[in-house]
């Protein structure tokens, strides 16, 4: 029988559900010792003197000189030291790693460092320095605003965001025949392996990489990793002992990565009836003190700042910005949530001045097949903005709670708003993606380097899998991700792993079943032994793109959605309640519908949680409330009942129709809940509109 | 220490400051408990304690002499809960399972919607936005074997 569509049992639940699933913190190594970090307290300057005030007995210690190979945490600039070596640029900035089998001792070590302090700089508006800069043009925007009939400017502001993945980051290293192994609590294997390459000075096969369970990522484990497996690698390598570092709560979130805070502004020019005409858009963010993801988060994020709209004459322009703050890195939309709030903020706003409903100004301008976007690329079928904004409409009862509640302390508000699949531009192609399948004496095995991270990637997989050999699901197994044994499938990231790996495995498993000759897996191999097919990433015919200047194809398709929020406004407290979403998604075609909503389900709260919640508090260039007893995340009471709708609209190049949705999500609730306080009268251009906001703005009304 | 460990008397020597979350994990070998933030703010920790949803990480271990400590190795894999968390989507990445599963079954059978979000508000999930973990509770008590789990 058929299992693609259906929601088979996921193979990891069994384990899961009965606390048998082991995660890094859960394992131990004959011998192991514990690791500590010692980091930077201050945000900009250079190291004096360090002095260790404990007895160094019975404690490994190592610091930069002990660095085998090159000083980086190698990505895409290699400008980020694995260990300070006199500059410091961030506050937690990893100075001098510790090890120890006690673990009290440990933490009662004390390191003093002295420092020659300079100068931080902490806002990105006014920082003279960037890690990146891009231009996306379109037409004639002059010619575009002198045609206008009206100009609507505006300035859109999001903050931090914490991952709060349940589980901590961690690691451990074993030092194994002339190298290391380490297991860890990551999203790309190989991007850790590289990284541990360039660290250690190793070759390829002296470095191995094992995922253990993740217990969350996010985003937040396909950067950092890099940097925590290196620690736990250099003392295990100096200690010739296991060792082990898990960060408690408050050092992860006190020195990880976070969301990228941004600041979008915004210039419209639209005719009076409802056509825009032309769209200036400048997007900045703060990268923090390292390169590290900012290129290609800005990236992701300028071409998702003009929204899911058509217009001729488009400027966007995208510029992140170095501070002394810790790098922000990778988390679920990767950019594309700060330049979607913007715009769709912004068109609400362009509706209020037109006297439109924003329905039918999204209605007018929404892309269709045919028409091109910002990056000029040219719509196909799979372009599904106007169904999603229809059914969203209709199943939310918008139009009538819109006019019912004109006047009230309860507002109702939607974005519309779509994701590309993949990673940006020529990613994928430069990436060359490839999978293993291979038979056994049970059926098949499937060798990916994409990790499980909680979403259902060896479900779907297996499901993909399964389906194309027409074998039965229970015959499909899934290798753990561990470089020395899959192929390089690149990483799990960017609503990728169902579209594009699954549609390698979905090739390995058609040429496999074509060279069965008939007999299914597990007899071939009793008959002939093992059969390997490896395919390599091919991108589906007619996808251009060019580099240099931001023109083309950006993504091989998109995934659309429209959310809708309903609110109400507590007048005494200003606490904003999010009662009820409607929330509208077509990505192709989901695989396993139970893990698919479950996507939807959880990207939602997280931009729920974004919205209203979530307030990183920076001061003197760290986290200053890194505990979740004072960075509250959605609890069941702060999240809205959910009514999921999943649309199909099968994308040919994606396995049985799919396409990607594990950020999509993220991308809506938040512009969907300031629309809805727009209705209420409070013209909120933030997140999170915390109650103090609200407060402000509901005074401004009154004023007004 | 005396105490009832999943059903089984059990003598267990730790320090009686020690964290009950350290002790079950380190000492008694039961990783299924989890640490997510140490402070009793997300519950993945949770267990029972003479039938009472504690926090793991804020009992120090001498306050469970005599008790009966109840972890998710003591469901056995196949409770209701359990099958409907695996069926329904209830668990993700699986790290807020085993505190989230427990904090359930101290609501009792066949809890109301608003029992189960209050019920659960102490126990943070970032995966699911909490449906799934709704309908999987919801289900668990309307299928077979439940009146084996009611007894239980």
């Amino acid at each position: 029988m058929p299992v693609v569509g259906q929601s088979v049992p996921r193979k990891d639940g069994a384990a899961k559900v009965a606390g048998a699933a082991k995660y890094v913190d859960d394992i131990t190594f004959p011998g192991m010792l514990h690791g500590r970090t010692i980091r930077a307290t201050i945000p900009c300057g250079r190291i004096r003197d360090i002095r260790l005030d404990f007895d160094p007995a019975g404690f490994t210690i190592v610091d930069c000189s002990d660095i085998p190979g090159r000083n980086v945490v190698s990505l895409i600039e290699d400008d980020q030291p694995c260990l300070v070596e006199r500059e410091v640029r961030h506050v937690a900035e990893p100075v001098m790693l510790l090890a120890h089998e006690d673990r009290e001792k440990l933490l009662a070590a004390k390191v003093h460092i002295e420092y020659e302090p300079a100068t931080p700089v902490y806002d990105a508006e006014r920082s003279p320095a960037a890690h990146k800069h891009i231009v996306i043009e379109k037409g004639d925007l002059a010619k575009g605003f002198a045609k206008a009939d009206l100009v609507v400017e505006g300035e859109y502001r999001t903050g931090h965001q914490e991952h709060v993945y349940i589980e901590t980051n961690g690691f451990i290293a074993v030092p194994e025949d002339g190298g290391i192994t380490v297991h860890g609590s990551l999203q790309c294997p190989f991007y850790v392996h590289k990284a541990l390459k360039h660290l250690l000075g190793l070759p390829d096969d002296k470095v191995r990489v094992i995922q253990t369970e993740p217990g969350g990522g996010f985003g937040g484990k396909e950067e950092y990793p890099s940097m925590i497996a290196g620690h736990a690698a250099l003392l295990a390598l100096k200690a010739r002992r296991p060792v082990k570092i898990v960060y408690d709560r408050a050092e992860d979130m006190w020195a990880t990565t976070k969301r990228h805070p941004s600041v979008v502004r915004h210039r419209t020019g639209v005719m009076r009836d409802g056509r825009i005409v032309a769209m200036e858009v400048a997007v900045l963010l703060d990268g923090g003190a390292y390169v590290t993801l900012s290129p290609v988060v800005l990236s992701r994020g300028c071409i998702h700042a003009a929204g899911p709209y058509r217009c001729p004459n488009v400027r966007i322009e995208g510029r992140a910005a170095f501070t002394n703050t810790n790098p922000n890195g990778a988390f679920r939309g990767f950019g594309a949530p700060q330049t979607e709030f913007a715009v769709e903020v912004q068109m609400d706003r362009i509706a209020e001045r037109l006297g439109m409903d924003p329905v039918r100004l999204r209605e007018i301008n929404a892309l269709r097949p045919g028409d091109t976007t910002a990056t000029g690329q040219i719509m196909g079928k799979d372009c599904s903005a106007l169904m999603v904004l229809k059914e969203a409409v209709k199943r939310s009862g918008y139009r009538r709670k819109r006019r019912a509640w004109q006047g009230t302390n309860r507002g109702i508000g939607l974005a519309l708003f779509y994701h590309g699949s993949g990673f940006t531009g020529s990613g994928e192609v430069r990436l060359a993606s490839k999978c293993s399948l291979a038979t056994t004496e049970r059926g098949v095995l499937i060798l990916v380097a994409s990790t499980e991270i909680g979403q259902g990637t060896r479900t779907m997989h297996a499901q993909i899998v399964a389906d194309t050999l027409d074998i039965p699901f229970e015959q499909v197994d899934v290798a753990v991700p561990d470089t020395a044994g899959v192929p390089d499938s690149g990483p799990t990231v960017a609503s990728r792993t169902c579209m594009v790996v699954g549609r390698i495995l979905e090739r390995c498993a058609k040429e496999m079943k074509e060279r069965l000759d008939g007999l299914g897996p597990g007899e071939h191999y009793r008959r002939h032994g093992p059969m390997v097919i490896t395919k390599e990433y091919e991108p589906p015919p007619g996808i251009v793109w060019d580099d240099a200047t931001y023109r083309g194809d950006a993504y091989a398709t998109y995934s659309w959605a429209c959310d809708v929020a309903e609110v109400e406004l507590d007048p005494v407290t200003y606490e904003v309640k999010t009662r009820k979403m409607t929330v509208v998604h077509e990505f192709g075609r989901p695989i396993h519908p139970v893990l698919a909503r479950g996507q939807i389900e959880g990207g939602t709260a997280q931009g729920v949680g974004y919205a209203v919640l979530e307030h990183v508090v920076m001061q003197d260039g760290a986290m200053a409330n890194a505990q979740l007893t004072n960075y509250t995340i959605p609890t069941t009471l702060d999240t809205p009942r959910l009514d999921v709708v999943m649309l199909e609209n099968p994308y040919p190049y994606g396995p049985f129709g799919a396409k990607g949705v594990g950020e999509l999500p993220m991308d809506g609730p938040a512009p969907a809940i300031v629309n809805a306080m727009r209705h209420i009268g409070l013209d909120v251009r933030e997140v999170p509109a915390l109650p103090e906001v609200l407060m402000e703005k509901a005074g401004e009304a009154v004023m007004r | 220490m005396r105490l009832v460990l999943n059903g089984s008397p059990v003598e267990v020597v730790a320090h009686p400051m020690k964290r009950l979350l350290d002790v079950l994990r380190e000492e008694c070998g039961l990783t299924g408990t989890k640490e997510g933030c140490g402070e009793g703010e997300c519950g993945a920790c949770t267990v029972l304690v003479d039938g009472e949803a504690v926090c793991a990480c804020l009992v120090p271990f001498a306050q469970v002499r005599d008790c009966a400590v109840r972890t998710i190795e003591g469901l056995g894999g196949d409770h209701p809960l359990q099958t409907a968390f695996t069926r329904e989507g209830g668990a993700q990445c699986g790290m807020c399972t085993p505190g989230m599963i427990m904090a359930a079954l101290a609501l009792g059978p066949k809890p109301s919607l608003e029992r189960i979000r209050v019920g659960l508000a102490g126990n943070l999930c970032r995966c699911t936005g909490y449906e799934a973990i709704y309908r999987a509770i919801q289900r668990a008590w309307q299928g077979e074997g439940v009146s084996k789990a009611v007894r239980g």
